[in-house]
């Protein structure tokens, strides 16, 4: 990176230290930090749509699909959400590749479980083994976006349902008066105003799923974790810059990271609330003040 | 049927250690499914009792700190909540770990002046104590703000009415801030707990090696998913164990739940509420 840089093992100090952290392996770790935002960035939304459907899907008037809209809640919250990253990732994927396999080779006469393996025709590989890497790793990165937002739909879909039931019976009976259909009141009357009383909880699960990122290390994901292990762990002097057992400091900057990022967004979020509900009687609106009730006397 | 039983002595215990050593390599049945990832469920049930054993008296001490008005007690626990809520649980797991294995390499002696003695940090570094250090702080730390929250929220007619009856300090606190604090987390402690024994699986799975392919059941459950190249049949399974872990934790809860209003009236007590609090 550094002019100075050519020569490692005569460099001491801050020099050393300048030329090792610009490394070609450290860039990608820096990089890695961006996956982790890109992360989020996507998958906030996405989830959100997930939580709206399954909201509205709870709410439906036909059976089936309420049970299917409280079940998938249901479901995600009574297990542990790591089980199911680690289940969907592998069963999105045979998924995938089992429908286009059904698509691309109609005529494959083999089953597809051999025993121990899964065997699909090589035109149904998802992606195909003759793709570039980058290929490989988008899909990599898209299955675990889908992962997430599977999982914080259904916590969405709770925070979305419990927003939608928040907002003043009033309000819809004035819809209806005026005469608007179910659809048309629910539109633009009822999702307008849910949302102010979903943003505490919309707010939590931000918090959640920034703590969840870390989780992509275990779905083979080469992110911050996964860096933060390999540029850690004791190089010998075979290595251009070698050193002890650093990992300690990797995760402890790693801490750091989180620390900052959950930090920011609650005051953003802290900010976003009293500014939306100023003048409302939410629940929202009344926890604000909080400063001022410090080392109250109990 | 007998098949199944001769499984079950094999392999119930497996994951403490009892019984057979070799972990099945093949052929694998639904019997030896239910049994090992069953067996396995033994360390989630180790880690979240005892997690929210020690953690229930260390975040009561917390919250009362960081209700105090002296500065050196509050800033301290303001600063440790911050801390173990504000990071991911994956990230403290690795974090501590790392520190487990190198505190007895940096040569932690302890000079007692007659004697040298070193501490004892080999254990540190096994799931059995390190992890479960690492789970007690924090649900410390999301207990503590579920309390100091519920300490805000104590009607200020109750104090009143305590000071009026004369009662101070210590006797105030245990008969009547204690009492209603509890009441009024109750609800949100009881999410605590769930997700705290969903945290418990991340254990093996982060740093922490299982020592002797002794795993808790998601250790056991990726094993199979792993080995069969087949998410739907393990994972299914761990779920249903999971549902009824959890079933069993609100069915505990919501009895505390009960005695903790037994005297309010009827419309008056709060149910118990089950909200997402999940991933640390």
């Amino acid at each position: 990176m550094f002019s100075w840089c050519t020569d490692p093992d005569t460099l001491e100090g801050l020099a050393w230290l300048s030329c090792y952290l610009t490394t070609g392996k450290h860039m990608a770790f820096y990089r890695s930090f961006g996956t982790v935002m890109v992360l989020l960035l996507v998958t906030a939304p996405v989830a959100l749509a997930f939580g709206f459907a399954g909201a509205m899907a709870a709410r439906s008037h036909f059976a089936p699909l309420r049970w299917l809209g409280k079940g998938y809640t249901a479901v995600v919250r009574g297990v542990p959400d790591i089980a199911f990253f680690l289940f969907f990732v592998i069963a999105l994927d045979q998924g995938i590749e089992y429908l286009r396999h059904r698509i691309k080779c109609p005529d494959w006469s083999e089953p597809i479980r051999q025993g121990n393996d899964f065997v699909v025709c090589p035109a149904a590989k998802m992606p195909l083994s003759s793709a570039p890497q980058w290929v490989h790793e988008t899909y990599g990165f898209a299955l675990a976006v889908i992962t997430f937002a599977i999982v914080f739909g259904a916590f969405a879909a709770n925070v979305l349902y419990g927003g939608m039931r928040a907002v003043p019976r009033a309000q819809m009976e004035t819809a209806e008066a005026y005469g608007m259909s179910r659809r048309q009141a629910f539109w633009r009357i009822m999702v307008p105003q849910m949302w102010v009383y979903a943003l505490p909880g919309l707010g939590n699960l931000w918090m959640i799923l920034i703590k969840a990122t870390p989780l992509l290390f275990l779905l083979g994901v080469e992110d911050i974790v996964y860096w933060a292990r390999e540029l850690g762990g004791s190089k010998t002097s075979a290595f251009t810059y070698p050193h002890p057992d650093w990992r300690l400091y990797y995760f402890l900057a790693l801490l750091v990271f989180y620390l900052l990022l959950t930090r920011v967004s609650e005051i953003v979020l802290d900010r976003l609330m009293a500014r939306l509900t100023h003048g409302q009687a939410t629940s929202g609106a009344k926890s604000g003040g909080r400063a001022a009730d410090k080392g109250l006397a109990i | 049927m007998s098949a199944c039983l001769d499984t079950i002595v094999a392999y119930g215990l497996r994951s403490i250690g009892i019984g057979e050593r070799l972990l099945p390599k093949r052929d694998f049945t639904l019997c030896e499914h239910f049994t090992l990832i069953g067996s396995g469920l033994l360390w989630n049930l180790y880690f979240g009792i005892l997690a929210i054993f020690f953690g229930f008296f260390l975040a009561n001490a917390i919250a009362m700190a960081k209700a105090n008005r002296r500065w050196w007690l509050r800033k301290p626990a303001e600063w440790f909540i911050f801390i173990f809520r504000g990071s991911p649980l994956f990230i403290q797991f690795f974090l501590f770990y790392e520190a487990f294995v190198l505190l007895p390499k940096m040569g932690w002696d302890i000079n007692l002046g007659f004697t040298e003695i070193t501490v004892e940090t080999r254990w540190l570094t096994r799931a059995w104590l390190g992890a479960l250090i690492v789970l007690i702080l924090n649900t410390t730390a999301y207990s503590a703000e579920i309390f100091y929250g519920a300490l805000k929220s104590i009607p200020k007619g109750d104090i009143e009415a305590a000071d009026a009856y004369g009662l101070t300090g210590w006797k105030r606190y245990r008969r009547i801030i204690w009492p209603t604090m509890l009441r009024l987390a109750w609800p949100a402690y009881t999410n605590e707990a769930i997700f705290l024994f969903h945290a418990t699986t991340l254990v093996f799975f982060s740093g922490f090696p299982a020592w002797r392919q002794k795993g808790d059941a998601l250790y056991y459950a990726s094993y199979f998913a792993d080995k069969t190249f087949n998410p739907f049949v393990a994972y299914p399974i761990l779920a249903g164990y999971f549902i009824l872990l959890t079933l069993t934790v609100i069915a505990v809860y919501g009895a505390i739940n009960r005695r903790l209003n037994r005297h309010l009236p009827q419309e008056a007590r709060r149910k118990l509420r089950i909200r997402p609090n999940v991933v640390r």
